[in-house]
């Protein structure tokens, strides 16, 4: 068994509204290991992105109910800003949703990279040679240091987001959607250049938030699908994509088309319903109401369990 | 760049040829008649001696040619400097009495102009995200910027000047003042001053402050704010790429609002009886003096285009957005 990277127990998060509590994230734990490439995946609403943003910076609406998070040991204090910010960059990193917009439209990107790295306190003409080096890694010449970023394409804007980030070798690295706004293409080339990174040692563990399961079982070791604010399983890629154990995952899979297939005489199922508000949500599992196999006992909750070696689910229907 | 300058520079030239020939315009569309205001003056009683200082003044001031040959002339003397014989002061040329007023309106109107937009947004940026600030100062920046130069002006007159006694309300210094270069002299003209300037100041202050803090809010949510706080940037790092980029739209702001600053000017001028460019309008306008109120504008009207091209240049040179559009040769 490899070393625990991420721990996250019983991790909940509510955004505070004027309607009352959104429960956006109710109750996750999984573990991440040394090395592990996690896909988190699930429709909007999920919480995937509220669990990737309260491992790094919550926003003010975000209050951690209970649970706690620790990164190699040390516990993350994930509801205090002040005292997050030892961790950001250094420990944790984030490549946003909006790599496109994510840097500053006044600023030379090589200038806005030189100040944030000294505002962090650290000797930039120690990292330059490394920025140079990593920038040519991922295609880009020096000379992107001296543009504006309206001057580079979205593509080009992307990769320098993931020098940036994994520029001081963080332990935990979250990537948020970042592939949403990329052409297909651009898409696999992403994803591979981030899984390149963990190969080279740049980052520790990843967690990949997408909403596309074709495109994380490619690089991902696991995935952890999520339903209305709980994890709903959680396995290997392959053992998620190919032998999935929760009727979610295995409704949400059928959903969608099968990579190869260009035709086929099955009509893809949707799954009917909607989810559950999580201003006030149902007791028991929630999936309950758009599942073909409930019976009674899923009025209680469900625990997320160890079903077999390395695979949890969260479904009564699925013990043992 | 320089095609960029050259189209920019067309642009000016033709709005100042627009705006020039409406000033020319506009006095002769206006009911009175300034000859007959001299006549009146003469009081000469028989109609001959009348008819002779008619065809004089008129012959003196130009209004004998017609129409096409007065625009004509108007420009020929404009490129010469010249901008004519004032009504009011006659004999006096206009471009003298002009350049003995308009230093007192730059010494109004620039510093007021650059003071209040850099305090205003330096304060606005500063009570964005302060609760407390917020709550209390921006209110005031709103009755601030709502309230009239002139009504202001009037207020600070009576309150600083009539009740406390602090400050003179009216002249650009003493009666019994000598003009000249010592400190007594210039301590006057400071005190003077400071009314007049103080209610420009405030109401600009007002406006921009208003901006700038809505401006910040706006930029501190933006995603690369987001970005620079997730990867642990100090609050002052983003604070000041946020008021970097805030500032922008207030630059073109700047130059939206200038012809209304100078207006404002021209209204506190008449309320502090300062004599620049405002006070010049207001007895030209009173006198019927064409050529005066001619001159006074065709240096409002240069004054806002140069000052508008300054912050169009400027904003080239710190917004490198509009630097790509000008490369790729669009709009």
């Amino acid at each position: 068994m490899r070393r625990v990277s991420l721990d996250v127990t019983d991790l909940a998060v509510y955004y505070r509204t004027l309607r009352g509590d959104v429960r956006a994230l109710d109750g996750v734990s999984f573990s991440l290991a040394d090395g592990e490439i996690m896909g988190l995946a699930g429709e909007s609403g999920s919480g995937k992105s509220t669990l990737a943003k309260s491992l790094i910076r919550m926003d003010g609406r975000m209050r951690r109910i209970r649970g706690r998070v620790e990164l190699d040991g040390t516990e993350l204090p994930v509801d205090d800003q002040r005292a997050m910010v030892p961790f950001r960059f250094h420990e944790v990193s984030l490549i946003p949703q909006y790599a496109m917009s994510a840097l500053n439209p006044t600023r030379r990107i090589g200038r806005m990279i030189r100040e944030l790295i000294r505002s962090r306190g650290i000797d930039y003409t120690a990292v330059h040679p490394e920025l140079l080096r990593r920038l040519e890694l991922v295609g880009l010449d020096a000379q992107v240091l001296d543009r504006f970023p309206i001057e580079l394409s979205g593509g080009m804007k992307q990769r320098v987001v993931m020098v940036l980030s994994t520029l001081l070798d963080p332990s935990l690295l979250i990537a948020d959607e970042v592939t949403s706004a990329l052409d297909v293409t651009t898409q696999r080339s992403v994803a591979e250049a981030l899984a390149g990174f963990r190969d080279r040692g740049f980052i520790t563990s990843m967690i990949f938030v997408t909403h596309d399961l074709a495109l994380v079982h490619q690089i991902a070791d696991t995935i952890m699908v999520m339903y209305a604010g709980r994890p709903a399983e959680k396995a290997s890629s392959r053992t998620v994509i190919e032998a999935p154990r929760h009727p979610y995952t295995r409704m949400l899979l059928s959903s969608l088309p099968e990579v190869g297939v260009t035709f086929s005489g099955k009509r893809l199922e949707g799954i009917p319903g909607q989810p559950p508000g999580l201003l006030d949500p149902p007791e028991g599992c929630r999936f309950r109401d758009r599942c073909p196999l409930a019976f009674a006992k899923c009025a209680e909750e469900p625990p997320f369990t160890e079903v077999a070696p390395g695979h949890w689910a969260a479904c009564w229907k699925v013990e043992g | 760049m320089r095609r960029y300058l050259a189209r920019k520079i067309l642009v000016y030239a033709l709005t100042f040829v627009a705006a020039v020939s409406i000033n020319w315009l506009i006095p002769r569309l206006m009911p009175g008649d300034p000859v007959r205001t001299m006549l009146s003056r003469g009081s000469a009683g028989d109609p001959e001696t009348m008819q002779a200082m008619r065809d004089y003044y008129e012959s003196v001031f130009g209004l004998d040619q017609p129409a096409w040959q007065q625009y004509i002339n108007f420009w020929t003397s404009l490129f010469q400097g010249d901008l004519g014989i004032s009504v009011w002061l006659f004999p006096q040329p206009v471009t003298g009495i002009l350049l003995d007023a308009v230093p007192y309106t730059l010494a109004l109107l620039l510093p007021a102009i650059l003071l209040s937009w850099i305090a205003g947004n330096r304060f606005g940026a500063f009570a964005a995200r302060s609760r407390w600030l917020d709550n209390t100062l921006l209110p005031l920046g709103y009755i601030l910027t709502a309230t009239p130069y002139m009504w202001l002006g009037i207020l600070l007159a009576w309150g600083l000047g009539v009740v406390a006694g602090w400050f003179p309300t009216a002249g650009a210094y003493g009666f019994s003042s000598i003009p000249g270069w010592n400190w007594t002299f210039a301590w006057d003209l400071v005190m003077h001053w400071f009314l007049p300037f103080a209610s420009l100041f405030l109401v600009a202050f007002g406006g921009w402050a208003i901006g700038m803090r809505n401006l910040i809010i706006y930029e501190l949510e933006a995603e690369y704010s987001n970005y620079l706080e997730a990867l642990g940037a100090p609050r002052k790092l983003v604070r000041r790429y946020a008021f970097r980029n805030a500032v922008l739209p207030q630059m073109t702001g700047l130059a939206v609002q200038l012809g209304t600053i100078v207006a404002g000017a021209l209204l506190t001028e008449i309320v502090f009886g300062y004599p620049g460019l405002g006070n010049l309008i207001l007895q030209a306008l009173n006198n019927r003096d064409f050529f005066l109120l001619q001159g006074a504008f065709l240096f409002i009207v240069v004054g806002v285009l140069i000052a508008n091209f300054v912050v169009d240049v400027v904003y080239v040179v710190i917004d490198p957005r509009t630097r790509t559009q000008m490369q790729g040769g669009g709009a």
